[in-house]
């Protein structure tokens, strides 16, 4: 199988390779390539990079489940990681550039609009999740605790996607919207359907069917 | 090619004019493509020759008038004027034309015109954003005839000095610079004058966003955005903060176009 010399090498690829965004918007806005508007590529490529890797995240364990490459999940931190990077790196494009550090106005902008709310929250949910990645703090939490708050991933990835569809509502222009909310629904309901829906089904296949008269016994034998 | 004009020296704003490739390569467009980048790659197959323009409804004389006849029209001045998109940035822009109001004073609009409509065209073969639904095509847009008529609103042909490219409206579009850009029909085949206010493209599509007005202005909130400022396209950025957005976009001109109404209203 995968030996641990291999699985250094994947992390440090994926390292190398999810860098590779960023160092296009640097290269870019030092070779003049980030268009018109710098501000809005850069606001916008870093959104469309934290969703991405948000999405790659979230299919780790279905991989996982449906490849038996169980090493995988050795990858998934850092892809966590990543979106909040990303989407840190965005958070400050739209406090500095749109703002110029004002925090006051940015914050009258988080409460009035809708779309920058949900952003906002999203992100800031993230936080938690990027300062308890730790095995220092999964031991402290207690896995069962850490899993529990990491579930927050879920509504975060939610929270992406309507801030996403309500900045494209005025334009009427739903196409990127849709594919993002798709891949995400599809990798939350398949995390359903294993969680939930398959072990319940599981559940009643394995209880015998009861028999009428047997029934009746039982419920007065606990009588 | 090029399209000798006058500076009109009534109509000049001291901004830096945003430079040629910003002007061209940065558009909505939305014929060419939903992204601002789309109509300068993609606006290469609009055939702006021959090309005609229908002037109709409550007018005398209702014509069509074909490029060259509008070329010759009246004669054309360069004017430098502000830009500022809904989107929140701006450019300042020298285009070449003259005011709405030659058209009017020659169709010679009836008692029941008091509205204007412009319709821009839609032809799929030619304009491949036409396959998506983002809008309801053509994209048809208005003005209040008092709007139409006054001399800031340009029936432009050029800018920079030259003809217009295809993705900034060729060959023949509107210039309303106290008005967010989406009010500035491009690629205008036909202007209807009519009884009542034109149902609008934006309008239609998202009616709480996009008002039939849509005066630029400052103290009126996008739903999604604040139009208190607004980033100069080539100057605010990194370095510079956004600059505040002036009422009517600067050109106070028109105020008393609307003496009377409350623009929170009539957004």
């Amino acid at each position: 199988m995968i030996t641990p010399r291999q699985i250094s090498l994947a992390k440090a690829a994926l390292f190398a390779a999810s860098l590779l965004p960023f160092a296009r918007l640097v290269l870019f806005a030092f070779t003049d390539r980030l268009g018109a508007n710098p501000i809005e590529f850069i606001t916008r490529n870093t959104g469309d990079w934290t969703l991405y890797f948000l999405c790659l995240t979230l299919s780790i364990t279905p991989l996982r489940k449906l490849t038996g490459q169980h090493w995988l999940i050795r990858l998934r931190r850092m892809l966590g990681l990543f979106a909040f990077f990303y989407a840190a790196l965005h958070f400050t494009t739209f406090l500095w550039f749109d703002h110029f550090f004002d925090v006051d106005e940015m914050l009258k902008d988080v409460v009035k609009r809708p779309f920058i709310t949900v952003g906002f929250s999203a992100f800031v949910l993230l936080v938690p999740l990027a300062v308890t990645s730790t095995n220092g703090m999964v031991k402290r939490l207690g896995g069962k605790r850490w899993q529990l708050l990491h579930r927050l991933v879920y509504l975060i990835a939610a929270l992406g996607i309507l801030h996403f569809w309500w900045m494209k509502a005025g334009k009427n222009d739903f196409a990127q919207p849709i594919l993002f909310g798709s891949i995400v629904a599809v990798l939350l309901l398949m995390r359903l359907w294993w969680n939930v829906l398959q072990p319940r089904l599981q559940r009643r296949r394995m209880q015998p069917a009861p028999v009428c008269g047997g029934l009746r016994e039982q419920r007065l034998e606990r009588k | 090619p090029k399209l000798p004009a006058t500076r009109n020296a009534a109509f000049m704003v001291m901004d830096k004019p945003t430079s040629y490739k910003d002007a061209t390569s940065y558009n909505n467009f939305y014929e060419f493509g939903t992204e601002k980048t789309d109509p300068v790659g993609a606006a290469g197959s609009l055939r702006t020759r021959p090309w005609t323009v229908a002037i109709e409804g409550e007018v005398r004389k209702p014509m069509t008038l074909d490029i060259d006849s509008l070329l010759k029209l009246a004669p054309l001045e360069e004017r430098i004027y502000r830009l500022r998109c809904v989107e929140g940035w701006s450019m300042v822009i020298p285009w070449i034309g003259y005011s709405f109001s030659e058209i009017i004073k020659r169709v010679e609009p009836t008692g029941n015109a008091k509205y204007v409509e412009f319709t821009t065209l839609a032809d799929r073969k030619q304009m491949p954003g036409l396959r998506s639904p983002v809008l309801e095509w053509p994209y048809v847009e208005g003005l209040r005839l008092d709007e139409a008529s006054h001399p800031l609103t340009l029936l432009t042909l050029g800018m920079y000095g030259e003809v217009l490219p295809n993705q900034n409206g060729a060959p023949v579009r509107i210039v309303v610079p106290w008005k967010y850009g989406f009010k500035s029909a491009k690629s205008i085949v036909k202007i209807r004058f009519v009884k009542d206010q034109p149902k609008t493209a934006w309008n239609i599509s998202a009616p709480q966003e996009y008002g039939f007005y849509s005066n630029v202005n400052p103290e009126v909130d996008h739903p999604r955005w604040s139009q208190a400022s607004e980033r100069r396209i080539g100057e605010d950025g990194f370095l510079k903060p956004k600059r505040k957005t002036l009422m009517f976009n600067g050109y106070s001109e028109v105020a008393s176009l609307y003496t009377g109404m409350d623009l929170k209203k009539f957004y």
